[in-house]
Formats: C-alpha cells, sequence, structure tokens
C-alpha cells in the first residue's frame, strides 16, 4: 500500500530536483558572464579610449615596449622606452625612472604571430585530418587494425597540451632541427587537434547519403571522382563547423608553443626576412604566450595589468573574429547546396 | 489504374506485345546480353543467391520478381558490381557474363562496365546540383569537356526520358525541385547520357503514385527499342504490363524464368502460380 504521506514528499522532490539544475545552469551562465565582462571592461580601458577614434591604436599597431615611470617636477611621467630616449635628449637632467617591461607601446606582433599560427596549423591539421577522414570513411574496410587506428586516434585527444608542447619540441625543434619556428608550431598545434577534425571530418563525410556514392559510381565515376565531385564538398560545412571549434582551441593553447614557436619578444616583425625560407623558421610572438609572460615572467603592478587585460580582450576579439569568417565561409557553401 | 486484386490472367492482354512462342525457342532466337551462370552469393557466411542461371535477352525487358529478402535486389546489383561496395560480399560461384564477357574476370574495369551497364535506384537520387549538371555529370567524370557535346546529350537524354518539356526552361535550377516522379525520371534521364547498353532498375516506381508509375512504365516501354532492361519490382502487374521476360524468386533461389505471357497466365512451377495469384508474398 502507498502511504498517503508520499505524495507531499514527491512534490518536494520534483521542486528540489528541479531547482538543482536550474541553479547548475544559471551558475555556468554567471561564470561566463563574469569572465566575459571582467575581461570587457577592464581591458577596454586599454584597448578603446574616450577621444577620437576611440581605439587604442597605439596598442593594436605597435610592438611592446619597456614602460619608464617617473615623476617631473611634481608631474608623474609614463613614457615608453622610445618616448623616453627623446625626452631625455631635451631634458638633460637625470631622472629617476622605474622601467616596467612590456607594459608601453602594444601587441601587434602578437596579433600577427597568433593569426599565422591560427592559419598555418588549421591548414596542416585540415589536410592531414581530411585525408585521414576520408581513408577511414570511404576506402578502409572495417578491420581490427581500422579499429586499432580508431581507438588510436581518440586516445590522440587526450593527450594534455603540454604533452604535445614537449613532444613538438623533441622532434620538430631538435630531431629535425627547426629550431623555435612557426612551421614546428604550425606541425605542433595542428597535431594536437588533429583528432578532433579527423573525427568530425568523418562523420560529417558518412553523413553524406549513400545513394549519392551510389549514383555517382554507377555511372562510372571512379572513386576518386565520386569523393571529390559527390561527397567532400557536401560534407565540407560539417568538416568547417568543426574546424571552428579547432580554431579556438589553436589561438588559445600555450603549452605547445611555449617551447616550439613563441618568443617572449622579437623586434622584426614575421615579414622582415632576408629570404623567403626564414620565414617558416622564424619564430613568433603570440598573443597567449604574451599573457603568460606578462602575467609571471614579471613583477606585476598596475601597468602590466593594464597590458594583460588589454591583450585577453583583444585575444577574445581575434578568435571571435576568426570563428566568424569561418561561419560566413560555412554558410556560404552550405547555401550552395541541401537536401 | 493498378488494381492489386485483379487476377493475373486479365493483366494488360497485349503485353509482350510480339507474339511469343515457346520459351526455348524464343531465347534461342533473341541475343543474349547478360547470361548469369550458376551463381551464388554471399554476405560473410550467409548465401543470398542459391546456383542462379538465367538468359537476359538483348534489347528486352526483364523483370525480377518475388517477396522481399528474396535476393533478385542482389542479383542486380551483380551485373553492374555495385555489391563491391559491400563489405564481405562476394559471388561464391559461376559467372555473370555480359555480351559474352565475364564481369568479373580481373583485367575488366568495373569504371567501364558501370559505364556499359547503367542503373536507376529503388530511392531516387539526383545529386544535389542543377538538373544540366546532374546529367552532365556522368560525361564528365567521363573527361568529355566539350561544352556542345554535353548540351547535346542533355538534352537528347532529357528528351528520351520524357523529361525534356517539363524542365527545359528550368536547366539551371536545383534537381530537388523537382517533383518525385520527375526526379526518377532524371536519374534514368542521368543514366542515359553515358549511352549504356543495359539499363538496370531497382524498384524504379516503388515511392511514385500512379500517374508517375504510368510514366515511368510508358517510358520503360519506349527505351526497350535501344536499351537492355532489367527492372526488379515488387509490383506484379508492373511485371505484367511492361516486361518481355519475368523471373521469379523465392528465398535467394530462381524458381521460374520465362516469357511474361507464359508465367502470368501458365506457370510453370506452384510456388510461382501462388505468388502470381497472391496467395502469399
Amino acid at each position: 500500500m502507498v502511504a498517503a504521506s508520499s505524495n507531499s514528499r514527491r512534490s518536494f522532490v520534483q521542486t528540489f530536483m528541479f531547482w538543482t539544475f536550474r541553479l547548475a545552469t544559471y551558475f555556468v551562465l554567471a561564470c561566463a558572464t563574469y569572465i566575459f565582462l571582467d575581461i570587457a571592461i577592464k581591458g577596454s580601458r586599454t584597448v578603446f579610449t574616450n577621444h577620437a577614434p576611440f581605439i587604442n591604436v597605439k596598442f593594436l599597431t605597435e610592438p611592446p615596449q619597456t614602460l619608464y615611470v617617473f615623476d617631473y617636477q611634481g608631474k608623474k611621467m609614463e613614457l615608453s622606452d622610445r618616448e623616453f630616449r627623446k625626452w631625455q635628449e631635451t631634458h638633460k637632467e637625470p631622472v629617476d625612472a622605474t622601467s616596467i617591461a612590456y607594459s608601453a607601446g602594444g601587441i601587434y606582433p602578437c596579433i600577427v604571430g597568433t593569426a599565422l599560427l591560427v592559419i598555418g596549423s588549421m591548414i596542416v591539421a585540415l589536410v592531414i585530418g581530411i585525408s585521414a577522414a576520408i581513408y577511414l570513411s570511404e576506402y578502409s574496410r572495417e578491420t581490427r587494425f581500422i579499429r586499432f587506428l580508431r581507438i588510436a586516434i581518440l586516445n590522440l585527444a587526450g593527450v594534455p597540451s603540454i604533452v604535445f608542447g614537449l613532444f613538438g619540441f623533441g622532434l620538430f625543434v631538435i630531431f629535425f632541427g627547426w629550431n623555435v619556428s612557426l612551421i614546428a608550431g604550425w606541425f605542433t598545434l595542428g597535431l594536437m587537434i588533429l583528432p578532433a577534425i579527423i573525427t568530425a571530418s568523418e562523420e560529417s563525410l558518412r553523413a553524406v547519403p549513400k545513394g549519392l556514392r551510389e549514383g555517382s559510381l554507377a555511372l562510372g565515376a571512379t572513386s576518386w571522382q565520386t569523393i571529390r565531385k559527390n561527397v567532400l564538398p557536401y560534407a565540407m560545412p560539417g568538416i568547417l563547423t568543426s574546424s571552428i571549434l579547432g580554431i579556438a582551441r589553436v589561438a588559445g593553447e600555450t603549452a605547445p608553443i611555449m617551447f616550439t614557436s613563441a618568443y617572449a619578444m622579437r623586434d622584426e616583425m614575421p615579414w622582415q626576412v632576408t629570404k623567403w625560407t626564414d620565414f617558416f623558421f622564424q619564430g613568433v610572438m603570440a598573443l597567449p604566450y604574451h599573457i603568460y609572460v606578462v602575467s609571471s615572467k614579471i613583477p606585476q603592478n598596475e601597468y602590466t595589468e593594464r597590458v594583460q587585460y588589454g591583450t585577453a580582450l583583444v585575444f577574445l576579439m581575434v578568435v571571435m573574429l576568426i570563428a566568424l569568417a569561418s561561419i560566413v565561409l560555412r554558410e556560404r557553401q552550405r547555401r550552395r547546396l541541401s537536401w | 489504374m493498378v488494381s492489386v486484386m485483379e487476377p493475373p490472367q486479365t493483366v494488360r492482354p497485349q503485353t509482350p506485345p510480339e507474339p511469343l512462342g515457346s520459351p526455348a525457342n524464343q531465347t534461342e532466337k533473341l541475343q543474349v546480353m547478360i547470361d548469369v551462370h550458376e551463381v551464388d552469393f554471399t554476405y560473410g557466411d550467409n548465401k543470398v543467391l542459391h546456383n542462379i542461371s538465367l538468359q537476359m535477352p538483348a534489347r528486352a525487358v526483364t523483370a525480377f520478381i518475388g517477396p522481399s529478402g528474396c535476393g533478385k535486389t542482389t542479383l542486380l546489383r551483380c551485373i553492374n558490381r555495385m555489391n563491391d561496395l559491400v563489405d564481405g560480399s562476394r559471388i561464391s560461384r559461376g559467372a555473370i557474363h555480359l555480351d559474352g564477357v565475364d564481369i568479373n574476370s580481373p583485367g575488366l574495369d568495373v569504371v567501364d562496365l558501370r559505364r556499359r551497364v547503367g542503373m536507376v535506384f529503388q530511392k531516387s537520387n539526383p545529386f544535389p546540383k542543377s538538373i544540366y549538371e546532374n546529367i552532365a555529370y556522368g560525361l564528365r567524370v567521363a573527361g568529355v569537356k566539350k561544352r556542345s557535346l554535353i548540351d547535346e546529350a542533355v538534352e537528347k537524354s532529357l528528351r528520351s526520358a520524357a523529361l525534356w518539356d517539363e524542365v527545359k526552361d528550368r536547366l539551371e535550377t536545383n534537381a530537388y525541385g523537382l517533383s518525385g516522379g520527375q526526379q526518377q525520371r532524371l536519374c534514368i534521364a542521368r543514366a542515359l547520357a553515358v549511352e549504356p547498353e543495359v539499363v538496370l532498375m531497382d524498384e524504379p516506381c516503388s515511392a511514385l503514385d500512379p500517374i508517375a508509375t504510368a510514366k515511368i512504365e510508358e517510358l520503360i516501354q519506349a527505351l526497350k527499342t535501344q536499351y537492355t532492361i532489367v527492372i526488379v519490382t515488387h509490383n506484379m502487374q508492373q511485371a505484367g504490363r511492361i516486361s518481355d521476360f519475368t523471373a521469379f524468386f523465392y528465398l535467394g533461389k530462381l524458381i521460374e524464368f520465362g516469357p511474361t505471357v507464359k508465367i502470368f497466365t501458365n506457370p510453370g512451377e506452384k510456388q510461382t502460380e501462388d505468388y502470381i495469384t497472391g496467395r502469399f508474398g
């Protein structure tokens, strides 16, 4: 027999569980909002200005410089390295200036470096990843070896990024002798997101109806013609969707690039090379590594905090911009076809 | 128009159009296009076709009938080696000859075979491209580049599939905008564009309404003057209306094969008669 009191108890459990789930969801929202607002508010003090053109152009277009802070005739001066030297030419008297590394100028080389790392590593990951996915979904038969291969790919996804960093350092930087370079970073980051790209690409390829393949083969097309003309184009939107997530990951990781391609400071821009081949074998500055350096390698104060938050905000916007570009690309592809 | 309950004796007395003699004389007179000889077919350890032998004449319609799972589609897909795509499936015994050539001989190019043996699928599968590009696809993969040749072939095959008048003003629109029946005729036109010798049809009307079905049946009648047609159908009345020869399959075995008139009016086997009169299946 069912006790009569169970009715109120049941409704209590109902309400309790409902609120638990609801609060857990709201908690996530609150955390995300806090992080974004904190970065947006503190970062915008660096990135934006209150006078025209309302954007701190210097911050976006100049390399980082050392900041000199000193008192002069009762006034607090904050000058960048270059400005400070010019100022000293006109004012001969010695001043007691505090120097703070990286806190003047901007982060232009880091933006460029991150963009180059993302583009290069996505090309590496997409070329290898799509090829592997085509092999797995279109050519391979379900043998024991292929099943083993799939498990290996899944395991690769679970490898921590610092391990990828050390692997890239050992293989590309030292063994291949590429030194700390863009190309070493491309391959390290590319390998890191390869499992995600392969898995998602394979799923997108499998989602293309079998009838399209059979229809094409029945007309006397070869397997490769079928894949190129009648499978891959329809799988591309799905593959791009997965690569958008890959972009965010590639742009954000610090560990894989800190040994393989990131410089804390570099004066030349990536295109200032003597030979075009040198382009691939140069280290670059990168946004996540810059944040890491500014917030852990130098003494902290209010000036470094400005750079940290400014860089973080620019970083978020850069990732958003790249992701947006791939979404636009995907939508344009998707509009061309539908079934 | 199509009444399932109709007794088989009244199905279109005018089919096939030419008078038929005894089945043996008839097969001798006609040129054999597809010769299936003692074929066994297995999926893994599961044998689905048992010792099938039949000779399909050129420029005639051969229908495969039988209940679901009897192996008729499997046999059809052996003729253009579509079963190559299915892991673990193979012809374990016997041979299929197309116009005297063993289609499973190691030297044979399967791409070449599929150009000679076109196929229309149960579920119409136009490519998500324009109508024009759908037809041009087979030519393009064969390496035809000349625009005028492709234009010509597109018009010709759409005309032979009786679709030209309906689509000539919208060749550049997506094929998915066509109705189900039109899509299936587009698939037929696409198969015809590469000028095959044989057209295999796997239940081409199973998803279509009676009017679209009638159009495709008319089309098949018109096409058999040029092509050898093999059609799998669930619909016995359809087999009676359009085919010259009928093969009845049951549980992976060929029970009876002969001129359609004979199969439908005077079947030699009890099982055939039971199936045709609707007693099972």
